[in-house]
């Protein structure tokens, strides 16, 4: 059996740093990008987690995350880059 | 065990690369260099620790029955989810911040000025 605890941890600390630049990042196109990366590193712990639970129900939360993050940030590009719908 | 070994392969060139995204956030100097590094990276190393959950989920299907087909299965769609929606999502936002006025760093010259490429 793989123990998957440190790079649970791992992850949580690439977490916190792509944090980190959303908080200080200068201007809005920035902060975006940056929320999208931790959205991605969100969708990999997850599916890390539910392989160390052993519950099936953490990577269905992780798929429709990553949906949901998609059309989160479509919908924020839109309202950045001032285009109508 | 070959599975295991393969599958520690796949978290550290994961985690690495998710490391080289997170560092790379801070290390450069305006929003498409942050963009090319961060998004590329965390998708490349995203891939390999869930393909990692993917071929430990698949060994122990292939020997104790059907535990862990759920796990298998539902890790594949995550995966397709995540490298199809993070290419687009990165060029949507290129193309707004481009829109918004954001320029690179020390940039010179730009070629789509005044132009509407729609």
């Amino acid at each position: 059996m793989i123990d998957w605890f440190p790079s649970i941890i791992a992850m949580v600390v690439c977490i916190v740093i792509t944090v980190a630049r959303i908080i200080i990042g200068p201007g809005a196109p920035t902060r975006l990008v940056a929320f999208d990366t931790t959205n991605t590193l969100v969708v990999a712990t997850m599916v890390i987690a539910g392989m160390m639970f052993n519950h099936a129900i953490f990577i269905d939360v992780a798929i429709v995350y990553a949906l949901l993050s998609f059309t989160m940030t479509l919908y924020v590009a839109k309202y950045i880059g001032g285009s109508k719908f | 065990m070959a599975l295991n070994i393969v599958t520690y392969i796949f978290i550290g060139v994961g985690l690495f690369f998710n490391f080289v995204g997170a560092f790379g956030l801070h290390r450069f100097p305006d929003m498409y260099t942050r963009l090319h590094a961060a998004t590329k990276c965390t998708t490349f190393g995203s891939l390999f620790l869930i393909l990692a959950v993917i071929v430990q989920a698949a060994g122990i299907w292939a020997s104790e029955g059907t535990s862990q087909s759920v796990m298998c299965i539902h890790s594949v769609l995550a995966l397709v989810a995540l490298v199809v929606t993070n290419a687009t999502g990165a060029h949507a936002i290129a193309r707004a911040a481009h829109r918004s006025g954001e320029k690179p760093a020390r940039a010179v010259v730009d070629d789509l000025e005044g132009k509407e490429n729609d």
